[in-house]
């Protein structure tokens, strides 16, 4: 087990590095950094007093790297925007997005795994059907739509819940409900195809031999081993869910990390940009570490030999 | 006086596929005392494991099973409940599988299901369960029963593992044990040890048997009665010297040309084979149901229905219009102009 | 009466089928029964076929311009509301720049497609090739794909396609390669393991046995084989490109006004919501149908070709 960790750091490790590459290099997208932080009016000494001051007259490994270990110390350089550090603005605005990513996960769960555990005990049946049905619309939903559609129902016509800012828990409701949606066909499906594939299998059949009751033999044998696939899928379905909920945040006006990747994109703020970029990045890099680590855990035959 | 532990009459098992109705068990009765074992032989998809199936009511949900008996220990078991059967499961009735790679659950422990198995049918406490699961995984004959109760499937051998499966089944123990086929996918030298077992417990705990097999060397080691399967239904019955001795039936004659035994079969000489494929099951039959491999055929085999009728001896039974010495000389079967 | 014709006879009677019973159905019989039996797809086919007509024959079919701005008749509702202004010249009404929403529909529906499509070839491109190469050679280059692939993966897509763009500036070409170069990873992981599938059978083993190139071997050999899983993943990324210029287009990132693409449509309505709800619902229905009968048509197509690979 414990080599198997190790192994998996370091190809953490090195993705981690290689994202790291990437997003230093988007600085060089608009060709010229000097040129594109300069105002029009700028003159070629102004542009160059700016290339000198930025830094950006230096060899390009020495820029990266300078900016690589700063970011490993926390420091993202400054929001041009903000004039403040951009490690504090994010890490300041990043338990909402946490919050939100939470509750939407906890949703696409509890229907997720239920409808697929329902229709894998009952295949070609109605709850099937239904369940096929769940994951189909969820797929082929923009999510755009959908939360402005939810937004027009439950916050407008019908004053159910609020539609903007965090205020309170119900400010998460809909947002929670249209980022969740987004992950759920995915975990349903392979949580139905788990269960079918378990419920077929010899030591299920034991497990009935044995006259264990079947609630029993559903949950503690069956679900627990079909269960071990869906946590990798979750964990990484919550990575990419963090970073598609910029839609989201910027529909509800939610004060989150997408939100903020939103008004740093509109303001041309590349230090803060790229940052929460890295930040995003690295989160999904760890989560998948532990998802992995947390499977080969959940598994005797790799946490036990 | 022996105890009649199984008593079962005109078992039928049908089964609903898109072809139509397979009628994979027809009219099939037998009966299994205590400490007696009984074997019942046939090819694949002969029906035998649906049988055993059929009395643990395991059956698949599109089958249908009727019986005119079907009684454990004095009790019917014909309509009852899934809540009641589930309570005989493992408790009354234990059954014994072929693939012991893939019977135990990997997420836990042996002793974990071990104990699992005593809790749900008796009202102990969790140490008197693993107490019991101890002397049993002792009993079947693995050492180091402490240490290996705490271990996970997939760190024993095959062996082990189906060990650690007949211990199981013993946990509440049961009348009775159906064990299908439980040493096929074991190496012959573990297949020797493993019926050794069963032999020995089954006779210390007088526990009835149904050991499903097809191969007829274990047969003629551990069997009391035996009843031979072919095509759904039961082609010979009777004990285990009767069959060996005058095998009745031409299915079983062919079966016994197929095995070389020391001492009889000259060297050089061709082994048996029988020709033909086994029919399908699916929609009505007409006749004996091996008919189109059966060498000595006549007219009269092909219709109507053919029951089992006495053989030499009592007890011994065969399903065919020939008599035994007529398969042996070819001869015209009798009543037949 | 011999052996053999008993055994025939009673096989015959027993409904065994006999050789000829087996090879009776062509493989395009059995394809066509099944197609025709499977109504998703059925209903994915004829959906998207309408919309591509629609996209095709816009301008032909349209009751205007897309791009006619008339001041005088903006906010109109469509047919199925009452009011003043409400009329058969424009169905679905107009926005707020007086421009008919069933034309801008229609055009919208060609942007939607093409973009879709074309990015659904750059990323099949790049994520077969690499899919493929690291499932028939294995060992190094596919652990070198896979750091690509986990690299790739950790990038968030929409925020790294949204900073792209707005550093080098939105049009049509930068989307399609912004999204082309980003969403192949589905391609690389099925190809992979689709080749790996076939790298182990037989006639793969026999042509190499006969001397053929490499090249040749993938792609006489392993690609007429591992076709049906791409065309099925090219279904699914083309919706998932779609569903991503939209997003794009909703943010002001993607394509830009006036043209009419149905996420732009959406964003630009988003501050009548309260008023004028359709402008939003109709853009975004279409949205919803168009990804809905591609994906029925890509998961049908899976079920007809190779159903055992069911989720």
């Amino acid at each position: 087990m414990l080599a198997y960790a190790l192994k998996r750091l370091g190809v953490a490790v090195l993705v981690a590095l290689t994202v790291s590459v990437i997003t230093f290099s988007m600085v060089y997208l608009p060709g010229d950094p000097a040129m594109a932080l300069a105002p029009e009016s700028a003159s070629q000494e102004d542009i160059e007093h700016i290339r000198h001051v930025y830094g950006f007259d230096r060899p390009i490994t020495v820029q990266y790297l300078d900016w690589l270990v700063k970011a490993l110390h926390g420091n993202f350089g400054r929001s041009h925007y903000l004039n403040e550090d951009a490690a504090t603005v994010i890490f300041n605005r990043l338990p909402t997005t946490m919050i939100l990513g939470a509750c939407a996960m906890a949703f696409a769960l509890a229907l997720s795994i239920p409808l697929g555990v329902l229709a894998a005990v009952h295949p070609n049946s109605i709850f099937d059907r239904f369940a096929l049905t769940v994951a189909v619309v969820g797929q082929a939903m923009p999510s755009f739509w959908f939360a402005l559609t939810l937004m027009l129902w439950f916050g407008i016509n019908w004053r159910l819940l609020p539609i903007t800012g965090t205020d309170s828990w119900r400010n998460f409701v809909m947002p929670s409900v249209v980022l969740g949606y987004y992950v759920t066909p995915a975990v349903m499906r392979l949580t139905r195809a788990g269960m079918l594939d378990v419920l077929s299998s010899d030591y299920i059949r034991t497990a009935r031999a044995k006259g264990l009751r079947p609630m029993r033999v559903l949950f503690k044998h069956a679900l627990r081993n079909a269960i071990l696939p869906v946590v990798s899928l979750a964990s990484v379905q919550f990575g990419f869910m963090l970073g598609g909920s910029i839609v989201i945040e910027t529909i509800f006006a939610i004060n989150g990390l997408g939100f903020l990747a939103w008004e740093s994109i509109q303001r041309a703020d590349l230090p803060m940009m790229q940052a929460i970029v890295l930040v995003l990045s690295v989160f999904y890099i760890l989560l998948t570490l532990l998802a992995d680590l947390l499977n080969a855990f959940l598994d005797p035959r790799i946490r036990v030999t | 006086m022996t105890k009649r532990i199984l008593d079962v009459e005109n078992l039928t098992v049908d089964i609903r596929v898109p072809g139509g109705m397979l009628h994979a068990v027809q009219d099939v009765s037998f009966t299994v005392d205590k400490g007696e074992t009984l074997c019942i032989v046939g090819e694949s998809g002969c029906g035998k494991s649906i049988t055993a199936l059929s009395l643990m009511n395991l059956l698949p949900k599109a089958a249908i099973r009727s019986a005119g008996r079907l009684q454990l220990d004095g009790m019917d078991m014909r309509d009852l409940d899934e809540r009641k059967m589930s309570d005989l499961r493992g408790n009354r009735i234990a059954m014994i599988f072929q693939e012991p790679m893939t019977s135990l659950n990997p997420a836990y422990t042996i002793g974990n299901q071990l104990i699992e198995a005593m809790l749900r049918h008796r009202d102990v406490s969790t140490a008197a369960a693993r107490q019991r699961a101890l002397f049993l995984l002792e009993k079947v004959g693995i050492t180091g029963a402490a240490n290996r109760i705490g271990q996970y499937p997939h760190q024993l051998s095959g062996g082990l593992r189906q060990r650690v499966m007949i211990a199981m089944s013993l946990m509440c123990g049961p009348a009775l044990i159906v064990a299908d086929e439980p040493t096929t996918a074991l190496d012959v030298t573990i297949q020797a040890q493993i019926l050794h077992l069963l032999a020995e417990l089954q006779r210390e705990l007088e526990t009835g048997l149904i050991l499903i097999t097809h191969d007829l060397g274990i047969v003629a080691r551990v069997a009391t009665r035996v009843a031979i399967m072919y095509a759904g239904k039961f082609v010979e019955t009777g004990t285990a010297d009767q069959l060996f001795n005058a095998p009745s039936h031409p299915y079983t004659q062919g079966l016994l040309r197929c095995i070389p035994i020391p001492g009889r079969t000259k060297r050089g000489a061709h082994l048996g084979a029988i020709p033909g494929i086994v029919p399908s099951l699916i929609g009505d039959m007409q006749g004996c149901h091996f008919a189109s491999r059966c060498r000595h055929v006549h007219d009269a085999c092909l219709s109507g229905a053919i029951d089992l009728r006495p053989a030499f001896d009592n007890g011994h039974q065969y399903r065919c219009l020939l008599s035994p010495q007529a398969c042996a000389e070819n001869l015209k079967p009798e009543g037949v102009a | 009466m011999t052996e053999q014709n008993m055994a025939e006879r009673t096989i015959a009677r027993a409904g065994i089928p006999t050789a000829e019973e087996i090879l009776e159905p062509t493989p395009g019989a059995i394809l066509q029964r099944r197609i025709f039996g499977h109504t998703s797809l059925v209903i994915g086919i004829v959906i998207l076929a309408s919309i591509i007509l629609m996209a095709i024959f816009a301008g032909v079919i349209s009751p205007g311009d897309p791009y006619d701005q008339v001041l005088s008749r903006k906010l109109i509702p469509p047919i199925w509301h009452d009011g003043p202004k409400v009329s058969w010249t424009h169905p679905l009404g107009t926005d707020s720049l007086g421009r008919d929403y069933l034309t801008r529909l229609f055009y919208g529906a060609r942007i939607s497609l093409f973009i879709g499509f074309t990015a659904m070839l750059i990323s099949g491109l790049i994520g077969t090739t690499l899919g493929v190469l690291a499932g028939y050679f294995g060992g190094r280059v596919d652990m070198l794909v896979n750091f690509i692939l986990t690299t790739r993966l950790s990038l968030p897509v929409v925020l790294v396609a949204l900073a792209v763009i707005s550093l080098i500036g939105s049009s049509l070409s930068v989307v399609i390669w912004v999204l082309g170069l980003l969403i192949w990873d589905r391609f690389a992981v099925v190809m992979r393991s689709a080749t790996q599938q076939m790298r182990g059978l037989e006639f793969v083993t026999a042509a190499k046995a006969l001397g053929c190139s490499t090249p040749r071997i993938l792609l006489s050999e392993i690609m007429p084989n591992i076709a049906n899983h791409l065309i099925v993943v090219a279904t699914l990324e083309m919706a998932h490109a779609i569903l991503l210029e939209a997003a794009l287009s909703f943010l002001g990132l993607g394509v830009q006004p006036p043209q009419p693409s149905w996420g732009l449509m959406v964003s630009e309505a988003k501050g009548l919501i309260f008023f004028d709800s359709w402008l939003i619902g109709i853009p975004g229905f279409a949205l919803f149908t168009l990804v809905l009968s591609i994906n029925l048509l890509g998961d049908g197509i899976r079920d007809v070709t190779a159903p055992e690979n069911r989720n």
